[in-house]
């Protein structure tokens, strides 16, 4: 491992000097097979060797596994799960994400505490999470299969539509929605290329590639965290984390990116 | 069959198709959506207090353009340019072309008002994430059109001093809709740093016309 983590950490030296040597700006290929080498030694597998031990971990005050934790596909099953998501669940009564759905098992399987669970969902150098283990884990095992979210159900209808509403909603005080980085193909904010999530394209490689580890952060990040970050930098409040704002902006952007083949945990800078 | 008892049955058939109305309630109107959408925010954008969801309320600009997507008809767009033309507030000292090193480093700085900000520290304009405008800066962003030589190509005249000031204090007022912050009607930049950032696109000795 060491010997991993010493060439990504070169790998990733390699890339920021292209990105800055770049003669041309935006030097979008050269980018794209620097990423394309990191890819091949993605520190996310020991988030997702971590978030498989915790499934099957006996935790909480019920000291139980969330091996019974139905994820859309039936008690337990895993492999395909996240593909499918976000979905309703009929014994919650709502459309929920991966992340809400685990929080939703850790409070009635494990009797944890909602708010202890969504209280420091994200990890850094001083408290490793939990919920972004366990979500690599099981988005890893839907690796290589097409993104399949149907609106089967006139709630699920109703939470894309929701979303929809949420990505064009213009406010705060640089007038910014999502749609004003991600309405348009071939932008960038300086060198960051901006994937266009309205169309399917655009859509497809943001959302198979998270959980994503960050090379900057040094931990693996999940949608749920993606999408807080993107409201920060709107100027919006902070957003509750696995509320209903962010499942239903997640349904959409989910939707929109149907077919395309899922690629996390990805490695992104 | 008489009549009463004809109506009856018509009766109990109407009220029986209303119970089946409401059974499957129909899809909501986009009013109505946008409603929910509004109240679903606000609870969720909670965390922070009052005067953080207060960000979610829209102005007259925010909600046509929502509404919209950004594709308001002609008519609106140009009342909406007229109403925030008039919200321009120029400097008094009638100076509009002020330091423009000084508006280079706004320009680079990226920080200002998200919550992750320390309170109270000075926002930029962060113009370089969305225009180039140096040639000397490699890292710009395209959400907005290259500025490389804007002076250069259009000269300082008044004319041009007042329109490009007016523009960076509110681009509502020449372009409903557009993507670019308000940043003097929203008290992002103050008069005297819109004067600066004026000043990079339009002193002959910015780096913007070399």
């Amino acid at each position: 491992m060491p010997g991993k983590l010493m060439r990504l950490v070169l790998l990733a030296a390699c890339a920021l000097a292209a990105t800055a040597v770049a003669q041309a700006p935006g030097n979008d290929d050269e980018i794209a097979r620097n990423r394309q080498a990191l890819q091949e030694d993605n520190p996310a597998e020991l988030w997702e060797a971590r978030g498989e031990a915790l499934w099957s971990a006996k935790r909480g005050p019920k000291q139980a596994s969330l091996a019974q934790c139905d994820l859309g596909l039936g008690p337990g099953v895993v492999k395909g799960a996240y593909v499918q998501l976000p979905r309703y669940f009929s014994d919650t009564g709502k459309v929920q994400d991966l992340e809400s759905r685990l929080v939703t098992c850790m409070v009635t399987l494990q009797g944890m505490a909602r708010e202890e669970v969504v209280k420091n969902p994200f990890g850094s150098p001083e408290h490793q999470s939990d919920m972004e283990a366990l979500a690599t884990y099981i988005a890893g095992r839907s690796r290589g299969m097409r993104m399949n979210v149907v609106l089967a159900r006139p709630e699920e209808q109703e939470a894309y539509r929701l979303g929809e509403k949420i990505f064009y909603y213009r406010a705060g005080p640089y007038d910014f929605g999502c749609v004003t980085c991600h309405g348009a193909d071939n932008k960038r904010i300086r060198l960051q290329a901006l994937p266009d999530l309205t169309q399917a394209k655009g859509a497809q490689s943001a959302y198979t590639g998270w959980p994503a580890y960050r090379i900057g952060a040094g931990e693996v990040r999940t949608m749920q965290q993606r999408l807080a970050d993107c409201f920060r930098q709107q100027r919006f409040p902070d957003v509750a984390y696995a509320s209903d704002t962010v499942t239903a902006l997640t349904l959409f952007l989910a939707k929109n990116a149907n077919g395309g083949t899922m690629n996390a945990p990805g490695v992104k800078l | 069959m008489n009549i009463a008892r004809k109506s009856v049955i018509a009766v109990s058939a109407l009220a029986a198709a209303v119970l089946v109305a409401c059974a499957v309630s129909p899809p909501a109107s986009e009013a109505e959506l946008e409603q929910k959408a509004i109240v679903m925010m606000k609870q969720d954008f909670a965390k922070l207090g009052p005067q953080w969801v207060a960000r979610l309320d829209q102005d007259e600009v925010q909600a046509l353009c929502t509404r919209s997507r950004d594709a308001v008809t002609p008519e609106v767009g140009k009342e909406i340019q007229t109403r925030q033309l008039a919200t321009i507030v120029y400097p008094a000292s009638g100076k509009l072309m002020g330091d423009w090193k000084k508006g280079e480093a706004i320009a680079q700085l990226g920080r200002g008002l998200q919550f992750s900000d320390p309170p109270g520290s000075p926002a930029g304009g962060n113009c370089y994430a969305c225009h180039q405008l140096s040639s000397s800066e490699i890292a710009y962003g395209t959400i907005g059109p290259s500025l490389l030589h804007y002076g250069k190509l259009r000269g300082n005249s008044d004319y041009i001093q007042r329109y490009t000031y007016g523009k960076i204090y509110n681009a509502e007022a020449y372009a409903a809709c557009s993507s670019m912050p308000r940043f003097g009607h929203n008290k992002i930049l103050t008069q005297e740093q819109i004067a600066d950032v004026t000043a990079l696109l339009l002193d002959p000795a910015s780096p913007v016309n070399k």
